[in-house]
C-alpha cells in the first residue's frame, strides 16, 4: 500500500508563471559617479529603521562578556577624574572660576569622552563592516551615524552621575540647564564631521588608524577639559573657537554651572567650524561612497 | 518598454589594478605624487598605461523582462559578480547607466549581516534589515523564517557556537523571504546539505512563480536548465551570449568539450572515395536540426557522399560525451550502396542522456577498407527537461524520470516511519 507518490527531481520544475508587472513601482537608476553629490535625505529617511538596527546591535554587542559590562561606563570617567584632580586640582591648582575641581572636571570629561569614543568608532567603522559594505548595498552614512548615535547611551549614564556630583557639590538647576541637549548636540555634529572625513580616509588609507590615538590625544591638549578656556588671553579667544571642542565644552560646563559668561564668541567660531566640518564631511564621504566597495 | 525590469545600457566598469590591493598606504600615494613630474617627463607608453586597468565589465547592453529568471554563467573572472554589484549598487560603474523597476534585493552572500554574539532571532531582525526588510515585515516571516532554517531550538543561542549548517541555513532562510519585486543571487544555492540545497531550490521556484525577476549566477549548469529561461554567458566583462537556455548553456558546455573538427568542405578531394556531409535530426521536428528535444525515439539522418561502389559496407554509429567517452555504438553490415549523395536515416530511442553536448561519430568501411570517419560537427545538443539530481556532482549521465513511494512493511510491523 502505497502511501505518497513523490516524483524524483520534480519539485524544481523549469517552467514559472508570468504575471503583469505592477503599474507603478519605484525605480532605481545606476550612473556613473557624478560631479556633483546628492545627499539623498529621502533614502536615509527611509533606511531609519535600519539605522535603528545598527545602533540596537552596537549596544548589544559593546559589552557582551565583560563581567561588569556597562559598569565601566561609570568606573572609567570616574577614576580619570579622581587622577586628573590629584594632578591638576590639588598639586597645580588650576584655576576654575571657584568650581570644585572635580566638577569643573567632570563636566568636560562627559562630551570630551563622548566625542573621543565616537570619533574613533566612526573612524574605524566601515573598515568594521567591511564584509557588509562589499556584498550588500544600504546608505553607508548609516554606519558613521549609527557610531556617533550609539555612543549617546554611555553618555547618558554618564550624565546621571554628573547629576549625582552636581547636587553633592550644591549646584542647582538653572535655565541653562535646559541648553545642555544643545551642546550634546553640537558634540554629536562634531564627532559626525570628523568621523565622516576619517571613516572614508580609514577605509582607502589604513594610515588613518595609526594617526587616530595621537590625533585624539592632541585634541584633548587643545581643548579646555583639564584647564578653563580662560587661560587663553581673551582677545586670542575667538580663534580658539576654531577648535569645534572648545566651544562644546565651555558652552556644556557653562549651561551646567551657570558660572560665568556665557561664551559667545567663542562658540560662534566653533558653531562655523562644525557647520564646516560637517557639510565638508558628507561631500567628501558621498564622493568616496560609491566606490568605497572597490578600495577598501 | 512596461514588460522591462531590468535595462542596462553600456555598463563599463574598470578597476586600477593598483587599487585593489589590500592595504593602500598613504606614503605610496606620497611617493606617486613626488615622481609624478619624473613619469610624465620619461612618458609612459599607451600600452603601459592600459596595463594598470582592467575592465571587469566592457559595454554591457542588456534586458530583463518582468518574471524572467535569467542564468548567468561564465570563468570564474567573467564579470559575473561584477554585474551583480553595480546593479545592486555596491559600487558604482566606471560609464554607462542602467535603470531596475521595482525593489531589488540581492544575495551575495550567506549569513549578510550576522553578528555572532547576537542570538539567532536577533540575527534574523538585524540580517533581514540589511537585505532591505522592514521590522513588520520581518516580524510578520519570522515564523515562516525560523521554520524554514529548522532553528527552533537554538533561538535564543548566540550564532557563534552555531555550527556551519545550521549558520547557513539561517542566513539563506532570512534572504528566501525578501519580497522584493528583483532578486540578484551569486552562486550561494550550492551550500548546505543536500536536503537543504533541494528546499533552496525550491524556494526558489516559489519565488519565480510569484512572477518576480531573478538573476542567478550558478556553475551548476543542471541548476540552471532546471530554473532559468534564458542564460546569459558572460567572457572576459562582455556578453558573449544571450538566449534561450538549452541553446547557451549547451553552447557553453560546447565551448569547454574538446572535439574540434576542421570543416568538411575543406577536405573537398576528388581521390575521396566517400565522406560524410551533414547530419540533422528529422523527427521530432525542432526547428534546430542539431537540438533534440524529447525523450522519445527519434530519427536522425546522415548525408555522405560515395564515390565508387560499396559491395561490403560497414556503417558504423556512436555517440560520445564531451570528453570524448563513448556511450553508445552499433553498426550495420554487408551494405550495397552505388555511387551518388545518400540519406543514412537512423531511427533511435528513446535516448535518456543528461542535457548537455555531445557528438556523433559516424564512419563508412568497405569490407576492411575505411572510407570515412567523422565526428560529426555542430554536436549534438541535448536539451530535454532534466529529470535528475539538480547537483551536476549528483545527476549522473542519464536523464531518467523516477517516483518513489513508501510502503509499510507489515511483517516488520509499524516500527518505522519515514518523515521528509
Amino acid at each position: 500500500m502505497a502511501a505518497n507518490e513523490y516524483v524524483l527531481g520534480s519539485d524544481v520544475p523549469g517552467s514559472f508563471n508570468q504575471t503583469d508587472p505592477p503599474v507603478s513601482m519605484p525605480t532605481s537608476d545606476i550612473n556613473p559617479p557624478g560631479k556633483w553629490f546628492d545627499l539623498d535625505l529621502p533614502e536615509i529617511w527611509q533606511s531609519r529603521e535600519l539605522l535603528y538596527f545598527f545602533v540596537w546591535r552596537d549596544l548589544k554587542v559593546r559589552y557582551k562578556q565583560t563581567a561588569i559590562g556597562v559598569g565601566w561606563v561609570v568606573i572609567q570617567p570616574l577614576l580619570t577624574m579622581m587622577v586628573f584632580s590629584l594632578v591638576f586640582g590639588r598639586l597645580a591648582k588650576m584655576p576654575t572660576g571657584g568650581l570644585p575641581y572635580p566638577l569643573f572636571f567632570y563636566s568636560a570629561l562627559l562630551p570630551w569622552t563622548y566625542f573621543a569614543s565616537a570619533l574613533t568608532a566612526a573612524t574605524q567603522t566601515i573598515i568594521e563592516h567591511e564584509r557588509l559594505v562589499t556584498k550588500v548595498y544600504f546608505p553607508r552614512l548609516l554606519l558613521p551615524l549609527s557610531a556617533v548615535l550609539s555612543g549617546l547611551v554611555d553618555a547618558a549614564v554618564s550624565f546621571i552621575i554628573l547629576i549625582g556630583m552636581a547636587l553633592y557639590y550644591h549646584i542647582v538647576p538653572r535655565p541653562t540647564t535646559l541648553l545642555l541637549p544643545v551642546f550634546l548636540l553640537l558634540a554629536v555634529a562634531t564627532a559626525l564631521g570628523a568621523g565622516l572625513w576619517l571613516s572614508a580616509l580609514n577605509a582607502v588609507y589604513r594610515d588613518v588608524r595609526h594617526a587616530i590615538p595621537f590625533l585624539i590625544q592632541f585634541w584633548l591638549f587643545v581643548s579646555p577639559v583639564a584647564y578653563p578656556s580662560t587661560l587663553i588671553p581673551a582677545k586670542w579667544r575667538w580663534l580658539y573657537g576654531l577648535n569645534p571642542m572648545a566651544g562644546v565644552i565651555d558652552g556644556f560646563r557653562w549651561a551646567l554651572t551657570g558660572h560665568g559668561q556665557a561664551p559667545t564668541g567663542l562658540l560662534l567660531t566653533s558653531i562655523g567650524t562644525i557647520a564646516v566640518l560637517v557639510a565638508g564631511g558628507l561631500m567628501y564621504f558621498k564622493s568616496m561612497e560609491g566606490t568605497i566597495a572597490d578600495r577598501i | 518598454m512596461a514588460n522591462v525590469t531590468i535595462k542596462v545600457e553600456d555598463l563599463s566598469k574598470r578597476y586600477r589594478l593598483g587599487r585593489r590591493e589590500r592595504y593602500v598606504a598613504l606614503r605610496d600615494v606620497l611617493a606617486r605624487t613626488a615622481t609624478l613630474p619624473v613619469r610624465m617627463l620619461t612618458r609612459r607608453s599607451q600600452a603601459d598605461a592600459q596595463a594598470d586597468y582592467l575592465w571587469a565589465l566592457k559595454d554591457v547592453c542588456l534586458e530583463v523582462k518582468h518574471g524572467e529568471i535569467l542564468g548567468m554563467v561564465g570563468r570564474n573572472g567573467a564579470g559575473k559578480t561584477t554585474l551583480l554589484k553595480v546593479l545592486t549598487k555596491i559600487t558604482k560603474p566606471t560609464s554607462g547607466r542602467a535603470r531596475l523597476w521595482g525593489r531589488v534585493g540581492s544575495l551575495l552572500e550567506v549569513g549578510t549581516g550576522f553578528h555572532p554574539e547576537l542570538t539567532g532571532r536577533e540575527n534574523i531582525f538585524m540580517s533581514g534589515s540589511i537585505l532591505g526588510m522592514s521590522k513588520a515585515e520581518i516580524k510578520s516571516k519570522f515564523d515562516e523564517i525560523v521554520d524554514f532554517a529548522g532553528v527552533e531550538k537554538f533561538l535564543d543561542t548566540p550564532a557563534k557556537h552555531y555550527s556551519s549548517g545550521m549558520y547557513t541555513r539561517l542566513g539563506f532562510a532570512v534572504a528566501a523571504h525578501l519580497e522584493t519585486e528583483i532578486l540578484l543571487v551569486d552562486e550561494v544555492l550550492a551550500v548546505g546539505d543536500l536536503e537543504f540545497q533541494k528546499k533552496c531550490l525550491g524556494k526558489m521556484k516559489e519565488v519565480s512563480q510569484g512572477g518576480r525577476t531573478v538573476v542567478l549566477v550558478s556553475h551548476q549548469m543542471n541548476q540552471i536548465r532546471r530554473l532559468c529561461d534564458s542564460v546569459l554567458w558572460m567572457d572576459q566583462g562582455q556578453i558573449r551570449r544571450k538566449g534561450p537556455t538549452a541553446e547557451v548553456v549547451g553552447a557553453y558546455e560546447a565551448a569547454f568539450s574538446s572535439s574540434q573538427t576542421a570543416g568538411r568542405a575543406a577536405q573537398s578531394d576528388p581521390s575521396i572515395k566517400a565522406r560524410f556531409l551533414s547530419w540533422e535530426i528529422l523527427e521530432p521536428h525542432s526547428g534546430q536540426p542539431h537540438l533534440l528535444t524529447t525523450l522519445g525515439p527519434f530519427t536522425v539522418k546522415f548525408t555522405v557522399e560515395v564515390n565508387r561502389p560499396i559491395r561490403m559496407g560497414v556503417h558504423g554509429i556512436e555517440i560520445n560525451d564531451s570528453a570524448g567517452q563513448r556511450l553508445w555504438g552499433n553498426a550495420a553490415y554487408n551494405l550495397t550502396i552505388e555511387p551518388g549523395i545518400h540519406d543514412l536515416v537512423h531511427r533511435i530511442g528513446p535516448l535518456p542522456l543528461k542535457p548537455g553536448p555531445y557528438s556523433w561519430r559516424v564512419t563508412l568501411f568497405d569490407e576492411y577498407e575505411r572510407l570515412d570517419m567523422w565526428d560529426c560537427m555542430p554536436e549534438l545538443m541535448v536539451g530535454t527537461k532534466p529529470q535528475s539530481h539538480p547537483y551536476d556532482q549528483w545527476a549522473g549521465f542519464l536523464n531518467v524520470a523516477s517516483v518513489l513511494s513508501i510502503h509499510e512493511d507489515a511483517a516488520a510491523g509499524a516500527a518505522q516511519s519515514i518523515t521528509h
